[in-house]
């Protein structure tokens, strides 16, 4: 059966050549996307072509090649900046991921502001890569991590932010969609909260930008970061945004070429945004392949998308719901599609292990959110999340693999 | 394998739900703590050693069904053996699943242990079998902790 949506999911499934493979002599189920999409060819393409005829080194030389690759370079920077709608490409950061936009923060806007004694504000439901950066920092300076609490279901508790936002708090970091729990928070009303107490907010994005329209500027971030390959792009290629006020005032992050005005023994002085913060070859490929990712996603229409995800979600949450001793984590009311659950009796890698003996790639672990496993008690969970190419066929596979686990359980 | 049933064989599965001599010796001469940092699986083992034999040895922690299994038909085989022999099993353990030594071809003395041959050919998996083997082996060197990574 086939979903209801507008989007024509067998014609998709067709860009991407991963589906088309035999896995374990049978149909590849992928539910997986919330560790790294798959790539459609169309950017696949796009990386070969630009690796086998435009290549080289960008913002050197005066050859026409390095021109043409500086241009298709950029080009994919100004496609990031329509995406998140924002104001200038002079905002958008190319880093290697997720995780190093928020080490860069954490390391020059961070350095920065933050003291001895002073409070970094992060909520309960933060991966790893929001939290171990801060952490650092914090212990480098003396500061004090400070968690915004989540109930049961995996919703934030805000009802007391002001109170948790101090005159110490020098930065709130929030992750806009929870890669375990799928939990959509309410940045936008956070960062106004936040903002009304004059702190300023860092948005992990990592999750959402597959799933939603981002908007920047209505949201009002301060800072806003993604990695490329959730986006069905390639890996080692990620995006921070920043306010021009805060890029402007941080200092360099790594030094080297590119981000230089001029050089002696005595001193150097730096360009400004972005090429401060872009020091050394960036990964133009990887950049391009963005680009073309992001093409992809907005040729099916971001919303058409978003859709299609959340009637498989319910559609999954649905049936799942009906397996005896199954148990869905994160039931919050606005979710994305990320579907956690935990089996009683069977730990999650080994009803990881058995799904892929099935051919449905699943993730099961702690997702690098430990402190969001010890909140809920659990050691790890079983994830399925859906993308563009994900049909109701993937979730009846998927409900057959957990019978199986069941079966063989006991 | 392409049936997971290779794997998770009803021993496996049976040790996983009951797992033997499960808990903490109250007086033990050796005790170590063994981590996956990958997974999470947790173990902790305490056993009681005299006279160059492992009197008794018991373990506790959570984790998936190969680490628990593994662990509990550990503590079935070494109990009551040399400290000689518990090394010797350590060291074949390892080299079965490294894929080195084949039980059904090789002279060893594994016995029922021959059951998690199947898991070298899953390297997500290995050190989840492992874990209670790194462990044995710490504590009986008189080290604190093990780790698989």
């Amino acid at each position: 059966m086939q979903t209801t949506t507008p989007l024509d999911i067998a014609k998709i499934r067709e860009d991407f050549p991963i589906l088309a493979r035999p896995y374990k002599d049978r149909r590849l189920v992928y539910l997986d996307s919330a560790v790294s999409g798959l790539m459609p060819r169309a950017v696949n393409e796009r990386i070969a072509y630009y690796q086998a005829f435009e290549h080289t080194n960008v913002h050197r030389g005066v050859s026409q090649l390095s021109q043409e690759a500086t241009d298709r370079f950029e080009e994919a920077r100004e496609k990031v900046r329509s995406f998140l709608n924002a104001p200038s490409n002079k905002q958008i950061i190319w880093t290697r991921g997720t995780t190093e936009s928020i080490n860069l923060v954490a390391q020059t806007y961070g350095r920065q502001h933050v003291h001895a004694g002073d409070e970094i504000l992060l909520s309960a439901m933060e991966h790893h890569s929001n939290l171990v950066p801060w952490q650092l920092l914090a212990e480098e300076r003396g500061a004090k991590l400070r968690v915004i609490p989540m109930n049961d279901a995996g919703e934030l508790l805000l009802d007391n932010l002001e109170e948790l936002i101090t005159e110490r708090t020098r930065i709130l970091g929030v992750t806009q969609v929870s890669n375990v729990l799928g939990t959509i928070n309410p940045v936008k009303e956070i960062i106004a909260r936040a903002h009304a107490k004059g702190v300023p907010v860092l948005v992990d994005g990592a999750q959402a930008v597959p799933h939603m329209v981002v908007d920047v500027q209505d949201l009002d971030a301060d800072f806003y970061v993604f990695s490329g390959h959730k986006l069905m792009g390639p890996t080692g290629i990620g995006v921070l945004y920043g306010k021009k006020e805060h890029l402007d005032a941080m200092p360099p992050w790594q030094g080297g070429g590119s981000m230089i005005l001029s050089v002696s023994w005595e001193k150097t002085t730096f360009i400004g945004p972005p090429g401060k913060f872009e020091a050394g070859t960036p990964p133009i490929a990887q950049a391009i392949g963005l680009g073309a990712a992001i093409d992809y996603v907005r040729s099916l229409g971001l919303d058409l998308i978003a859709a299609h995800g959340h009637e498989l979600l319910d559609y999954a949450t649905a049936r799942v719901r009906q397996i005896p001793g199954l148990r869905v984590i994160g039931e919050a009311k606005e979710k994305a599609s990320v579907l956690s659950f935990v089996l009683e009796g069977v730990h999650p890698h080994d009803v990881g292990t058995i799904l892929d003996y099935e051919g449905i790639v699943v993730r099961a672990g702690h997702h690098c959110a430990q402190p969001v496993m010890k909140r809920l008690n659990i050691p790890a969970t079983t994830r399925a999340s859906f993308a563009c190419f994900n049909d109701r066929d993937d979730v009846d596979a998927l409900v057959e693999g957990i019978l199986k686990v069941k079966e063989i359980f006991g | 394998m392409s049936d997971p049933r290779e794997l998770y064989q009803q021993v496996i599965l049976e040790h996983n739900k009951k797992p033997r001599n499960f808990g903490k010796l109250e007086a033990c001469t050796h005790h170590a703590d063994g981590q996956n940092p990958l997974c999470g699986d947790e173990i902790e083992l305490t056993l009681l050693v005299q006279a160059g034999l492992v009197q008794d040895l018991k373990f506790q922690g959570h984790g998936c069904a190969i680490s628990q299994a593994s662990s509990s038909l550990m503590t079935t085989a070494v109990k009551g053996k040399p400290v000689a022999e518990a090394e010797l099993m350590i060291e074949q353990f390892r080299e079965m699943i490294r894929g080195t030594l084949d039980p059904a071809k090789d002279a060893n003395i594994l016995g029922k242990l021959s059951l998690f041959r199947g898991v070298k050919d899953l390297p997500s998996r290995v050190k989840c079998a492992v874990l209670p083997w790194v462990t044995l082996h710490a504590a009986l060197k008189g080290e604190e902790t093990a780790s698989t990574e």
